[in-house]
């Protein structure tokens, strides 16, 4: 069972659903911000993007204190599989989930395009479908998207792989000019020391099916898959 | 009690709204400004026995909720009765 969660002013807390349930075929259902524990047999769980409490105080700042991120405190630190794309990212940030935090866009333009992310570490339970600088062709849409961490930190998680995946162009080439919204290091994406929490910018439910402007985002979404079936038959 | 709280970005921290308030500062012909950078200010009212418990009871709220400590710092400033 996967849990998609849902704030006031979550809006691709349904796209995440029906990539899930419709597209990859795997349980899933809605969770509400105001519920205290997550569905029994939870094994994933997914914060979608939007805009959590309108973005008030800082985007994520007031999602972070919903009652049910208590319960995903306890399944991430218990190593259960965590994900957040957008502003799922933000809260994972502000929830101190994942380091560092998501800041207003350098042009202060809100930017909804299609981008290409260069996978940086594929030994992720989120990437384990792609390979080491594989190109993904995903959808942005966001106000707050530029990464910042502090550089002695930054330093550290690139030493532990923690950078998964960063705006590239079309060649692979990770440049300024393919950086969309001036996150440091061209960072679309990190996860956490332990590996079990990754937050991400781009949104790969957006991008499940060919019809819809591509599938790459099954790469990530398909390795959550299995991650979370080996996880089972390891117990089995 | 009431007590305001600044919290402004890290100087390390780029601050694009600042930059951009600086740039149309200086096409309205303020050349002589040099660089502005954009925070915030909380006017707080709260309940304490006194400053020293107001202080403990904002730093507290400022750590957790009124600043990100990884982007912000925070000041907290005129506390009065």
């Amino acid at each position: 069972m996967f849990a998609v969660l849902q704030f006031p002013g979550s809006n691709d807390d349904r796209d995440m659903l029906f990539a899930l349930k419709s597209v990859l075929g795997v349980p899933a259902r809605l969770v509400w911000h105001k519920e205290t524990e997550l569905p029994p047999n939870t094994q994933g769980v997914l914060l979608p993007g939007g805009f959590s409490y309108g973005d008030y105080l800082r985007p994520g700042a007031m999602a972070r204190f919903s009652p049910i991120m208590a319960a995903v405190l306890r399944f991430a630190e218990a190593g259960g599989l965590v994900l957040g794309t957008c502003n799922g990212f933000q809260i994972l940030c502000e929830a101190g989930l994942l380091p560092g935090a998501l800041r207003p866009n350098r042009t202060l333009q809100f930017i909804c395009e299609r981008v290409w992310v260069r996978v940086e570490n594929a030994r992720t339970p989120f990437t384990s479908r792609a390979r080491a600088g594989q190109l993904l062709r995903l959808p942005i849409k966001h106000g707050d998207g530029a990464y910042f961490v502090a550089a002695d930190e930054l330093a550290r998680m690139q030493e532990r792989g923690q950078i998964v995946l960063r705006y590239a162009d079309a060649s692979g080439a990770v440049s300024e000019a393919a950086n969309p919204n001036g996150a440091i290091a061209n960072i679309a994406g990190i996860v956490n020391e332990a590996g079990n929490v990754f937050g991400l910018m781009p949104h790969p439910e957006h991008a499940v099916e060919p019809l819809l402007g591509g599938g790459d985002g099954r790469a990530i979404l398909g390795s959550l898959l299995d991650a979370v079936r080996q996880r089972a038959e390891v117990r089995a | 009690m009431k007590a305001l709280v600044y919290v402004t970005l890290k100087p390390d921290v780029l601050d694009p709204q600042g930059v951009a308030v600086a740039a149309s500062a200086h096409s309205l012909g303020y050349q002589a400004l040099r660089a502005v950078r954009q925070g915030k200010l909380f006017e707080v009212e709260l309940a304490a026995a006194d400053e020293r418990a107001a202080r403990t009871q904002l730093q507290e709220l400022c750590e957790k909720l009124l600043a990100n400590p990884v982007i912000e710092d925070y000041r907290i400033e005129r506390i009065e009765a």
